[in-house]
C-alpha cells in the first residue's frame, strides 16, 4: 500500500466529519460515536448569535470552521486566489489539558493563479498550544499559520486580520479590513442544510479589502482584492441520502453580495444569502437558487463542474461562473475543488466556488 | 590315513520351486598325499561339496571328517580354526587379500596358523616363480601370477588338505596348465592331500583318482 | 527409448533401497539445514524492516537530546516556527506479566508510517487510550491493564499508544525525540539556531539493527553453508558410487545402441528427480526446524541485541523456491563428476570398478596441494587480514584446508601403524584400513569437519562463558539497583540512602558520537566498588586518581578494539573535547560504543541528564529493600538485587548460544549419517576383499568386529586431527570473529572434559554408523561371502 494511500484512508473519517461528507464516506467513521450526536450540543433556532464570543471555538459542537477566501489581483495584472481555513473537530465535547483534549484541528491553505493550483495542510491536537483559537483579542492559528485580529477599539474583533500561511512550494501574508457589517446567513445566523432539518450556526464578513504578498515559486507578487470570512459550527452531518455540495461566494461588481449553495442527494437542497452593500440579508429558501452544471474538467481521475449557470429566477438573476483555474484541487488528505472564479450575465463580479463529494 | 572323508553328506536349498537338493548322500574319502579330482556339469553339486569339505557350508546330514575332526559336531569358530591350521582353499578367483603385497599374502595363513617359515615361503617362492614379484599388489599381477601366488599361500601354511574350485578357470589353457603342474607337483611335496574341482576331465586326468557328480549323487570313481 | 533407458537407471536404485535413502537423506539434510538458517534470518530481517517500518525510520530524519529527553515546549516551538515535527515517546516499562518498549506517537503530526496508519483507523479510541501490540507481545503481557489490539505491524516487544497515554503511563511530561517529515516547507529558521541543544539524526541512524545484527545472521548462514557441504558430501559419494556400480548397465545399454547423450540426459534426468523430491523433503524438514529454533534465535536477538524479533515463523515462497534452487544447484555440483566421466566414458570400458587406491594417489597429490595451498592462504589471512569477511575467510581455509588434509594424515598414519604392525592380523588391518581410506575420505572430511566445528565452537563459547561469569561477578557487586521513575524520586531516592546505605552510585549517561559510531558517555562517582572491581585492559598508571581527576576517560572493549585505540590517545568527547584514554574495560553482550567520565565533570557538561538507575551498596539488602518499598512504594520491577541481576545476565547469555549448539549437534548428525552412508555403501564392494579371509579361517564375527574396530580407529584418529584444528578454530573466533562482529577478544581456554563428551558422542556416531554393516556381515557372513566365490558371480 502506497504512503497516500495509508494516509487518505486515515483521515478519510476525519475530513467526513470536517466537510460533511455525504454517507458512503461516513459510515467507518462515524459508527464509533454514534449518529445522533450524542452528546454534543446542537443548534437550535433562534439562538442570538454573541459577539465577539462566538467568534472563538465552540468545544461543545462537533465541528467548526474559520474559512477565509480572498479574491485578488497582483501588480502583474494577473487574477489570484487565495484560501485560509481552520478546521476544529471535537472526537468528545468539551476541552481538556494537555494531550487529553478531544479537539483535533486541520489547517487548509491554497493558492490559485490561472496556471497554477497550491495547497498545504497542518493537523494538531488540541490542549497542547499547537493549535486553537481565541476570541479576543483574535487569534487562530495552526503551527505557524495565523489569523490574527489587529481590531481598533470599538470595531469588531475580526475587523482587520493578518492572515499568513506556508506550503513547501508556497506561502502568503495578507492584510484584511472589514468595509461592512457581520452578516448572520439564514435565520439569524441558524442555516438549515437539509429538508430533514440538519442545520448549523453560520455567520459571514463579506466585505473584507485585502492587500499583501503572494510568494509563488516564481516569486513574490503584491496583491489586493476582496475577501469573505465564513464562520460555521454545528454537530450534526449532512443527512446519510446527500452526497456532497457546491457552495459559492460572489462579489458583485455594484457592491452587492450572495452566498449561496446546493446539498447533492436523492433530495437536492438550495439555500443562500442576498446581501445590499450595507449588510442587509435575505435568505434564499429551498429551491429558490438553481444550479446547473456547464462544463466539466477532469482533475484526478473525477469529472468537476467547474463552469456553472446559477439562476435566481425571483431576483432576476441569471449568471455563468468561469473558474480562474479549472484545476483548483485540493489534493489533501481528503480532496475536493475549491478556487476563485469570475461571472457574467445578468451580473458581473468575482467569487470563490468550493466543490465537494466529487 | 584319510585327510577328507564325506559320508552319505546332503545338502538342499531352498528355491522359489521349494528345496532343492543338491547333495542326495556324497561319499569320499581322500588319503594325504593323494590328488583327487572331482568333475560334473554345472549346478551338479561339486562347488557345494566343496564348501562342505571347507566347513564354509554345513551339511544338511551326514558326516565331513577332515583328518580326525567332524566338521559337522564344529560351530563356526571351529570350523574355521580348522580351516586357518589344516585346509588351504584355492579359487578360481578373489584369492588374494588385494591390500597386502605378494610376500604378505604368500605368509599370511601360515601366520594366522602360527606356522610360519620364512625359508620355505621363499623356497616356495621361487619354485613357483613368483620371487621377483614380493614387493608387488595382487592387482598389478596377471591371472596366472595371481594363482600361483595364491598356491603358495596355501602351501606355506602346510595344509593337510588342499581344496581348489576351478583353479585355473579364469586362466589361458597353457596357463592353466603350468599352474596346475606346479600344485600337483607342490601339493605331493608337501604330502597334503588335494580336491581338484573341474569340469574338465582333460585336468581330472592328471590326477590319481576322479570322481563324477551327476545331480546331487556320486556317479563313479575311476 | 527413453524412458526404457531411464526405467533401466532407476531399476538400481529399486534393488539398493538403502543407498537412495542415503543420497535423499543427505540431500534433504543439507536443503533443510541450508534452508532452515535462511528461514530463521529472512524471519529476522524482516522483523527489522517491521520495526523501521512502525515510525519509518529508514526514510525520517529525527531530533535528540543527549539526555534522552526532550522539553514538550521544543515541539511547540518548532511547530510554531513552521518545522513539520512530530513528537516520539519511548520508554522501557512493565506492562502486565512483560516488559515492553513503550512508543508514544502522536498520529496527526506523525510521518506516515505503519504506526499512525494503526492509529488513524480509530483517531478517538486511539487518542483515549486504546494500544497495538505484536500477538506475540500481548500473550506475554497477558494480563492488560488497557485496551492493547493485535497488529502484525507492530514490532514484537513493542506497544503503540498516542504520545499522551505514554506520557500519562510513564508519569512524565517529556519527550525522547522529534521525527521530521521527509519535505519542509521553505525559508523557516534554521535548526541550529531554534534548538542548538538537539541533536540531528539522519534518516535510519540510530536504527542500525540491520548492521549490528549482521555478524550474528552471518554466523548462522556460515553454519547452514557449512551444514550443505557436508550434506554434498553425502550426496557426491552415493551419486558416485551408483556410477561405479552401474558401469555394466552403462556399457549394456551403449552397446544396445543407446546414445552417449540419451544415457547422459537420463542420469540427468535421474539426478533431477531426485534433487527435486529430496528438496521438497529438505524444504519441509528446513521449516520445521526454523520453527522450533525461531523462539531461541528471537531471545538471542533480543537479548544481545534489542532487536524485535518474533518467536513465530512465517511462510515465504521466496523462500521455498531459494531452498529447492540450493538443493538443484547442490545435486549438479556433487552430480557433476559422475555426469563428466558417463560422457568421457568409452562404450566398451571395464564394468569391474578400477582400483581406487591407484586411480587416487594423483588425486590425493592434487588435493594435499590444495590443502597445502589453502593452509598458506589461511596463514596469510591470519597475518594480514582485517574485518569479519577476512575473519569468515580464514575460518573457511583453515577448515578447508584441514579438510583436504585429512586423508593424506590418515594415510601416513596408516602407514606407520602398518610398519609397526606385528602379525598378520595387526598388518592387514592397518594395509586394508588404508587401502579403503578413499572410499572412506569424503565421509571421514565431513566428520572432521563437523568434530572441528563442534570443538571450535565448543571451546568458544566455554571459554567466553567462563570469562563472562567472572567478569558478572565483578562487575554486578551492587547489592541493590532501583530505577527512579522521575528525577524528583531520583533525588528523593539518593538523599534517604545517603545515610542507610555504603554507598549510592547513580547511574547517568548521554548518548553520543564517539569516532563517528553512536555510543554513550556514562558518569563514574569514584568509589571502591569501581577500584576494586572493574578489570581493565591496558590501564595507565593510576588510573583511578587520573580519571576521578578529569584527566581522561575509559572507553569500553568494543569502541577501545573497534577504533584502534591505546591507552594515551585522545578520543573526542561532544561538548568536552579531545581527552586521554585511559584503559578499556570489558562490556559483554553491548553492542554500543562506551566512554566513562568522573561523575562531577559529567555533570557540569550534561545538568539535565537524568539519573536512569541507582546502584546501591549495603551490608543488609533484605532491610534496605523493605524500606525502600514501603518508603517510596517502589514496585518490584523497579528494584533489582544482586541474585536476580546475574540471573538475567546468565540467562541471556545462555540463548544465545542455543543456536549454535543446536547447529552444531545438526552439523555433527549430517556427518556421522555421512559416514554412515559411506560405511553402508561399501559394504557390499568390502565382501569381495573380506572373502578371502574368511576362507583363510577367520570367522564372521570376527571380521565384523575388525570392521568395526576399523570404523572407531578411522573415527579416533578424525577427532584426534580434528582437535588441534577445533582449537584453531576457537582461537580464530575468539580473537579475530568476535573481535569484528561484537568488539570483544576472550582469553582462550582449553575444556578436555568436553573433548571428552565430544569424542564419545563421536565414537557413538561412528559406532552407530558402523554397527548395521558390521551386523549384517556377523548375522549373515557366511551366506554372503560365500556368493563370492560362487561361480555365477
Amino acid at each position: 500500500m502506497g504512503r497516500g494511500g495509508l494516509r487518505q484512508r486515515g483521515c478519510i473519517w476525519l475530513l467526513a466529519l470536517l466537510l460533511a461528507l455525504p454517507a458512503p464516506l461516513m459510515g467507518q467513521g462515524f459508527a464509533g460515536l454514534g449518529a445522533d450526536a450524542e452528546g454534543f450540543a446542537v443548534p437550535e433556532r433562534g439562538r442570538a448569535l454573541d459577539f465577539p464570543t462566538d467568534h472563538g471555538p465552540h468545544p461543545d459542537y462537533r465541528i467548526e470552521w474559520w474559512y477565509l477566501t480572498a479574491t485578488l489581483t497582483g501588480a502583474d495584472g494577473q487574477d489570484y486566489g487565495v484560501q485560509w481555513t481552520l478546521f476544529r473537530s471535537a472526537l468528545a465535547p468539551g476541552e481538556a489539558e494537555g494531550w487529553a483534549s478531544p479537539q483535533v484541528w486541520m489547517g487548509h491553505a491554497g493558492l490559485t493563479s490561472a496556471t497554477g493550483h497550491f495547497a498545504a495542510e497542518r493537523f494538531a491536537r488540541g490542549g497542547i498550544g499547537q493549535a486553537g483559537v481565541t476570541a479576543s483579542p483574535f487569534h487562530a492559528h495552526i503551527d505557524d499559520w495565523h489569523m490574527t485580529g489587529h481590531a481598533r477599539p470599538g470595531e469588531d474583533v475580526l475587523d482587520r486580520l493578518e492572515l499568513h500561511a506556508r506550503g513547501s512550494e508556497f506561502h502568503y501574508t495578507l492584510e484584511f479590513t472589514a468595509e461592512g457589517p457581520l452578516v448572520l446567513q439564514g435565520d439569524q445566523g441558524y442555516s438549515v442544510k437539509s429538508p430533514e432539518g440538519q442545520a448549523s450556526y453560520y455567520y459571514s464578513q463579506p466585505f473584507y479589502t485585502v492587500s499583501g504578498m503572494l510568494h509563488l515559486p516564481d516569486g513574490p507578487v503584491e496583491v489586493s482584492g476582496q475577501g469573505w470570512l465564513d464562520r460555521e459550527w454545528s454537530s450534526q452531518p449532512l443527512s446519510p441520502q446527500q452526497l456532497g455540495w457546491d457552495w459559492v461566494s460572489l462579489i458583485f461588481d455594484d457592491g452587492h453580495r450572495m452566498m449561496g449553495f446546493q446539498v447533492r442527494g436523492r433530495e437536492g437542497f438550495t439555500a443562500g444569502t442576498w446581501i445590499t452593500p450595507d449588510g442587509t440579508p435575505t435568505p434564499l429558501p429551498d429551491g429558490a437558487l438553481r444550479f446547473t452544471p456547464l462544463a466539466r474538467t477532469r482533475i484526478n481521475g473525477r469529472d468537476v463542474p467547474t463552469s456553472w449557470q446559477i439562476d435566481w429566477p425571483e431576483g432576476g438573476l441569471s449568471i455563468t461562473t468561469e473558474p480562474l483555474n479549472p484545476s483548483a484541487w485540493m489534493d489533501l488528505s481528503v480532496s475536493y475543488w475549491e478556487g476563485p472564479l469570475r461571472f457574467t450575465g445578468t451580473h458581473e463580479g468575482r467569487g470563490y466556488l468550493e466543490m465537494t463529494g466529487y | 590315513m584319510t585327510a577328507l572323508a564325506l559320508e552319505t553328506v546332503t545338502k538342499s536349498f531352498p528355491s522359489v520351486e521349494g528345496r532343492v537338493e543338491v547333495l542326495r548322500g556324497v561319499s569320499l574319502d581322500i588319503a594325504r598325499g593323494s590328488a583327487h579330482a572331482l568333475t560334473g556339469e554345472s549346478g551338479s553339486g561339486k562347488s557345494t561339496l566343496l564348501h562342505i569339505a571347507a566347513g564354509l557350508e554345513q551339511a544338511d546330514s551326514g558326516r565331513v571328517l577332515v583328518g580326525q575332526s567332524d566338521l559337522t559336531t564344529l560351530d563356526e569358530a571351529g570350523r574355521a580354526a580348522l580351516r586357518r591350521g589344516h585346509v588351504g582353499l584355492i579359487f578360481q578367483q578373489f584369492n588374494l587379500i588385494p591390500s597386502l603385497s605378494v610376500a604378505a599374502n604368500l605368509g599370511f595363513q601360515a601366520r594366522l596358523a602360527g606356522k610360519h617359515d620364512a625359508d620355505f615361503i621363499i623356497h616356495l617362492a621361487q619354485r613357483l616363480g613368483v620371487a621377483d614379484l614380493l614387493s608387488r599388489y595382487p592387482e598389478q599381477l596377471s591371472g596366472g601370477q595371481q594363482q600361483r601366488v595364491a598356491i603358495g599361500r596355501c602351501l606355506a601354511a602346510r595344509p593337510a588338505l588342499v581344496l581348489a574350485d576351478e583353479p585355473t578357470g579364469n586362466l589361458d589353457e597353457e596357463t592353466g596348465d603350468r599352474v596346475l603342474d606346479l600344485m600337483l607337483e607342490l601339493t605331493a611335496e608337501t604330502g597334503a592331500a588335494l580336491l581338484l574341482v573341474t569340469h574338465s576331465s582333460r585336468l581330472a586326468a592328471r590326477c590319481e583318482a576322479r570322481h563324477h557328480l551327476r545331480a546331487g549323487r556320486m556317479e563313479g570313481t575311476e | 527409448m527413453t524412458r526404457a533407458a531411464l526405467a533401466a537407471l532407476l531399476s538400481h536404485w529399486a534393488r539398493n533401497k538403502l543407498q537412495l535413502a542415503m543420497l535423499l537423506a543427505g540431500l534433504a539434510l543439507a536443503t533443510a539445514l541450508w534452508s532452515g538458517v535462511q528461514a530463521l534470518n529472512a524471519e529476522a530481517r524482516s522483523a527489522y524492516a517491521t520495526a523501521e517500518a512502525l515510525l519509518s525510520e529508514g526514510a525520517t530524519a529525527r531530533l535528540d537530546h543527549p539526555s534522552g529527553q526532550i522539553a514538550q515546549e521544543s515541539f511547540g516551538a518548532l511547530r510554531r516556527a513552521g518545522w513539520l515535527v512530530s513528537p516520539v515517546l519511548e520508554a522501557r516499562v512493565t506492562l502486565g506479566d512483560a516488559r515492553v518498549t513503550l512508543i508514544g506517537i502522536e498520529p496527526l503530526t506523525a510521518p506516515p508510517g505503519a504506526g499512525p496508519a494503526l492509529a488513524a483507523e480509530d483517531l478517538a479510541a486511539f487518542f483515549s487510550g486504546r494500544g497495538f501490540a505484536h500477538p506475540q507481545t500481548l500473550r506475554e503481557i497477558r494480563d492488560v491493564p488497557r485496551e492493547i489490539r493485535p497488529s502484525e505491524a507492530v514490532p514484537v516487544g513493542t506497544v503503540l499508544v498516542d504520545i499522551g497515554q505514554a506520557q500519562a503511563i510513564l508519569q512524565s511530561d517529556h519527550l525522547t525525540s522529534l521525527t521530521l517529515a521527509q519535505t519542509q516547507p521553505e525559508g523557516l529558521r534554521p535548526l541550529e539556531t531554534l534548538v542548538p541543544e538537539l541533536r540531528l539524526l539522519s534518516p535510519g541512524e540510530g536504527a542500525e539493527l540491520a548492521g549490528l545484527t549482521d555478524s550474528f545472521h552471518l554466523n548462522l548462514t556460515a553454519f547452514g553453508l557449512l551444514a550443505f557441504a557436508v550434506g554434498l558430501f553425502i550426496v557426491h559419494s552415493a551419486v558416485g558410487l551408483a556410477f561405479e556400480q552401474r558401469r555394466a548397465m552403462f556399457r549394456t545399454l551403449r552397446a544396445l545402441g543407446l546414445p552417449l547423450r540419451t544415457l547422459t540426459a537420463c542420469l540427468a534426468t535421474e539426478l533431477l528427480l531426485m534433487a527435486l523430491v529430496a528438496g521438497a523433503a529438505g524444504l519441509v524438514l528446513g521449516y520445521a526446524l526454523a520453527a522450533l529454533l525461531m523462539p531461541d534465535v528471537a531471545l538471542t536477538l533480543r537479548g544481545l541485541y534489542g532487536a524485535p524479533v518474533p518467536g513465530a515463523l512465517q511462510f515465504n515462497p521466496l523462500w521455498a523456491l531459494a531452498g529447492l534452487g540450493m538443493a538443484l544447484g547442490g545435486t549438479a555440483l556433487a552430480g557433476a563428476q559422475a555426469l563428466w566421466r558417463l560422457w568421457h566414458l568409452p562404450p566398451l570400458a571395464p564394468a569391474q570398478p578400477r582400483a581406487w587406491a591407484h586411480a587416487s594417489a594423483r588425486g590425493m597429490r592434487v588435493q594435499s596441494a590444495l590443502a597445502g595451498a589453502l593452509a598458506l592462504l589461511a596463514i596469510i589471512l591470519a597475518v594480514y587480514g582485517t574485518g569479519l569477511l577476512a575473519g569468515f575467510l580464514l575460518l573457511a581455509a583453515t577448515l578447508l584446508a584441514a579438510a583436504l588434509a585429512v586423508p593424506l594424515v590418515l594415510t601416513t598414519v596408516l602407514r606407520l601403524a602398518e610398519r609397526a604392525a606385528r602379525g598378520p592380523l595387526a598388518e592387514w588391518f592397518w594395509a586394508d584400513s588404508r587401502q579403503n581410506l578413499p572410499r572412506l575420505s569424503l565421509a571421514l572430511m565431513a566428520l572432521m569437519l563437523a568434530l572441528a566445528a563442534n570443538i571450535g565452537v565448543g571451546t568458544m563459547v566455554a571459554s567466553f562463558r567462563a570469562t563472562f561469569i567472572d567478569w558478572l561477578d565483578l562487575r554486578l557487586v551492587a547489592e541493590v539497583n532501583v530505577i527512579p521513575r522521575s528525577q524528583d524520586e531520583a533525588r528523593a531516592l539518593e538523599a534517604f540512602l545517603a545515610p542507610r546505605a555504603d554507598a549510592v552510585l547513580p547511574m547517568l549517561r548521554v548518548e553520543a558520537q564517539l569516532s563517528g559510531q553512536p555510543a554513550q558517555i556514562y558518569a563514574m562517582k569514584d568509589h571502591a566498588t569501581f577500584r576494586d572491581n572493574w578489570p581493565l585492559i591496558d590501564p595507565v598508571p593510576q588510573v583511578w586518581d587520573r580519571l576521578a581527576a578529569a584527566e581522561g576517560v575509559l572507553v569500553n572493549e568494543q569502541l577501545y578494539r573497534r577504533s584502534g585505540l591505546r591507552a594515551g590517545d585522545e578520543l573526542d568527547l561532544p561538548q568536552i573535547g579531545p581527552m586521554p584514554v585511559l584503559g578499556a574495560y570489558p562490556d559483554y553482550g553491548n553492542p554500543l560504543a562506551q566512554a566513562v567520565i568522573t561523575l562531577p565533570r559529567f555533570s557540569e557538561i550534561w545538568p539535565e541528564a537524568p539519573i536512569r538507575q541507582l546502584a546501591i551498596r549495603t551490608e543488609d539488602a533484605p532491610t534496605l529493600i523493605a524500606a525502600l518499598q514501603d518508603e517510596f512504594g517502589l514496585s518490584a520491577a523497579q528494584i533489582t538485587d544482586q541474585a536476580q541481576a546475574k540471573e538475567i545476565s546468565l540467562a541471556i547469555f545462555e540463548r544465545t548460544f542455543v543456536i549454535t549448539r543446536a547447529l552444531n549437534l545438526l552439523t555433527l548428525s549430517v556427518a556421522a549419517l555421512a559416514l554412515f552412508a559411506a560405511l553402508v555403501t561399501l559394504a557390499g564392494m568390502r565382501l569381495a576383499q573380506l572373502a578371502p579371509l574368511w576362507a583363510l579361517g577367520l570367522t564372521p564375527r570376527q571380521l565384523a568386529g575388525l570392521e568395526l574396530t576399523r570404523a572407531l580407529v578411522m573415527g579416533g584418529l578424525t577427532m584426534l586431527l580434528a582437535l588441534p584444528v577445533g582449537l584453531v578454530l576457537a582461537q580464530v573466533l575468539l580473537a579475530v570473529i568476535n573481535v569484528q562482529a561484537f568488539g570483544w577478544r576472550l582469553p582462550l581456554q582449553v575444556f578436555p572434559g568436553d573433548w571428552a563428551r565430544l569424542g564419545l558422542w563421536a565414537a557413538l556416531a561412528v559406532l552407530a554408523a558402523a554397527s548395521l554393516p558390521a551386523l549384517r556381515l556377523w548375522r549373515q557372513g557366511p551366506a554372503q561371502l560365500l556368493r563370492v566365490f560362487a561361480h555365477e558371480r
